[in-house]
């Protein structure tokens, strides 16, 4: 067949000619925005959200834990009962613990037996998000650090990452071990890491984090930092630290003391 | 070529059964874990890295230990290399299949892992180690199969090995550096937050990869009739002894750089793998062995009388083995977790489960590296 | 063909077994079976068709995942616009209360067991009122 005579090289060429455009769809789908859903009620970017805690006004020492409870009730968090395998969003901590590079200072007497309030500072510069292969933790605009349960494939990166051993992780099923299942808020499964959330399903309600109103001593506040709120007026007015500054995290959770 | 694997003698096959039988305890001890969850290991809220991942970096550096035959024989041209180098290639592709599946039984949602893929994330080093590893199985998988190939049908090898060889010396200098990449970015851990740590990962893969082939190489002759040849056995066993010298010096630097400048949180992390810290010693006695095995080795190592000797050679590479899988595998991952970041500190041993499955692995590499050992001798023996 | 009485006798009772799904089904009556999902009695159109739900409940469901927990935005609009809530338990669960009269009947009979209820809430069904409750 004379006209069928095609050397190589144009095979060759009209070839890759040939696969570039069935490849183009599918790499144009690829590079393409999906379309936006309507954003009815995404989250406002009013600024980025803090919490203050008051360490003169926390009564944790003296054993009270309402918004631990509160906090874990309303999450369905597990009560595991060992160590090993504990999962706590929030938890209470001697000073030393929660400002370790403190260590040796002479600590002023009233915070000796203080114990400190810990949890997820949803830091402005996460080393957990930044560490995450899928994506399943993400800094949302008004600062709070996600999870998608979903999508965590459970490699604990997160973990060696946080600075403030914040987060926890499901060793096992954790349905078992939640006394009363709150069927507002789902559980999670075994093989994924979980972690304060700022509560941010109450937020999107218009209604405080769980432990903020729980809290019957006024120790914990929470809203945007920007000038003429209650949190920033504190912030602003009182001298406060933050866990582990020094590392460059930017934590967003103020201890007022 | 491939067929030479279901020929054997009685040898052979009491080898192949011993291995599926480890590995069909692993799978056993890993649906129990798959069922449970990671409850079944020793791992806690505060030491979240164990076993599977200290393996998973120790295997890392014996397979990027292949560039040391690679470098010598590609572009240098040692030709004393030649009958070693495929043993180096099929040594790498066995690690780095059991380095990969350790990550696999690490994780908690496995049947997720191609979220990794489905949703990359370029700020993240295990993405990149996932993209690395991957590529460089296939590159010793196809410079191995290839040059074996060539040598069976007695030809030289296609031109563009050498080009691909090129390709795979980098690339093996980068799997093991993105590896240390995974911890020495972690603000948060002081015991990896330091330049040193990809340094030291080379250093002992370099030491530790070759001592292993060393040691199979001396399998083979002893009982495959394979010769790699005393020249490329001390050449290779002189790499190890440099190696394991830097490994060691290394290790010296971290030692001065965290007890002169007596920095506590960084401090903490080295008592409790030397001395121990509040009562917790667990490591303190592997830690010691493995200083003790290494030194051994580097004298057993330095003087050519024992470097020479078959015998010695092979304590010595066991020596240096094991020191190293020591180090880089439980002294590298669980002090990083000690003390917590509250300045808590608690144990880890891993469980029954958790060791089972990691022998599972560990007899699934050497079903690999046994099923290809036996294509060569197949060829080689061909055409003795 | 040598020993073709072996082969033909052995490859009749291969087809024979190897077609037993289906011989078996037709003669026992089974195949007639069709899963009957309880339909709930006040509502009678679903967040979209039935007939879309039956055939893309699971994709609607992903896209609602990705846009309540990646996007922040829990209204979903239907086509025929209407809006509705975002939430698993709180939405499909309302009119859809038994796991078991409904989602299960067609999950079982086809052999699918989607893990979403490892997560997510199915509230335990009341006991249907009786008498002058």
């Amino acid at each position: 067949m004379s006209n069928m005579n095609i050397d190589r090289r144009s095979f060759l060429k009209l070839t890759a000619l040939g696969l570039l455009a069935l490849a183009a769809k599918p790499a144009l789908d690829l590079i393409s925005k999906p379309s936006a859903a309507r954003a009815l009620n995404g989250p406002a970017s009013d600024g980025r959200l803090v919490m203050a805690v008051n360490l003169n006004a926390c009564k944790s020492a003296d054993g009270c834990a309402d918004c631990i409870a509160a906090c874990h009730r309303v999450h369905n968090v597990p009560d595991i009962g060992n160590r090993k395998e504990d999962i706590k969003w929030l938890w209470d901590v001697s000073y030393d613990q929660a400002f370790p590079d403190q260590e040796d200072s002479l600590v002023a007497e009233p915070l000796q037996d203080r114990r400190v309030l810990v949890l997820c500072n949803h830091c402005d510069n996460p080393p957990c998000v930044k560490v995450c292969p899928t994506q399943a933790t993400w800094k949302r605009d008004d600062g709070i650090v996600m999870m998608d349960y979903h999508r965590c494939i459970g490699c604990r990166y997160c973990m060696a990452a946080c600075p403030y051993g914040s987060r926890s992780f499901n060793w096992r099923d954790p349905r078992p071990y939640i006394k009363t299942i709150e069927n507002s808020y789902p559980t999670r499964t075994k093989g994924v890491v979980e972690k304060c959330n700022f509560c941010e399903e109450r937020l999107a309600e218009g209604l405080q984090p769980a432990c903020v109103e729980a809290c019957s001593s006024g120790a914990l506040t929470f809203g945007y930092l920007k000038p003429g709120t209650e949190v920033y007026k504190l912030i602003s007015s009182q001298f406060n630290l933050r866990r582990k500054d020094g590392l460059g995290t930017r934590p967003q959770v103020y201890y007022l003391l | 070529m491939i067929e030479n694997i279901l020929k054997g003698g009685k040898k052979y096959w009491l080898l192949i059964s011993g291995l599926l039988l480890f590995m069909a305890a692993g799978l056993a001890a890993y649906l129990q874990q798959w069922d449970i969850g990671l409850a079944v290991t020793g791992l806690s809220r505060d030491i979240s890295w164990g076993l599977y991942i200290a393996n998973f970096t120790f295997f890392v550096g014996v397979a990027a230990s292949a560039v040391m035959l690679v470098i010598p024989y590609y572009l240098h041209n040692t030709k004393e290399f030649r009958r070693i180098l495929i043993l180096g290639e099929f040594m790498a592709v066995a690690a780095c299949l059991v380095a990969i599946t350790f990550i696999l039984v690490d994780l908690g949602q496995p049947a997720r892992v191609f979220n990794i893929i489905l949703y990359p994330s370029p700020g993240s080093i295990i993405f990149w180690d996932v993209v690395v590893l991957t590529v460089y199985l296939l590159l010793n998988i196809v410079m191995g199969w290839v040059a074996l190939d060539a040598e069976y049908k007695e030809v030289a090898p296609p031109a563009w090995l050498k080009p691909l060889a090129i390709v795979s010396i980098v690339w093996a200098i980068s799997i093991h550096t993105v590896t240390a990449f995974i911890y020495a970015g972690l603000a948060a851990r002081l015991f990896w937050l330091t330049a040193l740590l990809a340094p030291r990962f080379l250093a002992s893969a370099f030491a530790s990869g070759p001592a292993l082939l060393i040691l199979l190489a001396l399998a083979m002759k002893k009982w495959g009739g394979f010769d790699p040849g005393n020249q490329a056995l001390d050449s290779v066993a002189k790499i190890v002894a440099y190696a394991i010298i830097v490994t060691v010096f290394f290790l010296i630097l971290e030692v001065f750089t965290v007890f002169y400048s007596q920095a506590p949180e960084a401090m903490a992390h080295f008592q409790y793998l030397l001395f121990g810290l509040d009562n917790h010693y667990n490591l303190v006695p592997w830690t010691w062995a493995s200083i003790l095995l290494a030194c051994t080795a580097i004298v057993m190592l330095v003087i050519p009388s024992s470097r020479k000797n078959h015998g010695t050679l092979a304590l010595a590479c066991a020596a240096v083995f094991i020191a190293i899988w020591i180090d880089k595998g439980l002294g590298l991952v669980i002090p990083g977790f000690i003390p917590s970041p509250l300045g808590e500190i608690s144990e880890y041993t891993p469980t029954l489960i958790e060791i089972l499955i990691t022998m599972g692995v560990w007899a699934m590499g050497g079903l690999v590296l046994t099923l290809l050992f036996k294509v060569v001798l197949g060829v080689r023996q061909g055409k003795q | 063909m040598y020993d073709k009485g072996k082969i033909i006798g052995g490859l009749a009772i291969f087809l024979c077994l190897a077609s037993f799904p289906v011989w078996y089904m037709a003669a026992s009556g089974k195949a007639d079976y069709r899963p009957d999902p309880v339909l709930p009695a006040s509502e009678n159109r679903c967040v979209e068709s039935a007939q879309y739900m039956r055939e893309y409940h699971m994709q609607l469901v992903q896209q609602w995942r990705d846009q309540s927990v990646r996007q922040g935005n829990s209204l979903y609009i239907s086509s025929d616009n209407r809006t509705f809530d975002i939430n698993l338990t709180g939405t499909c669960l309302k009119c859809h209360p038994s796991k078991a009269d409904f989602c299960d009947r067609c999950h079982n009979y086809t052999g699918t067991a989607p893990n979403c209820w490892d997560c997510h809430n199915v509230p335990p069904v009341n006991a249907p009122l009786q008498g002058t409750q």
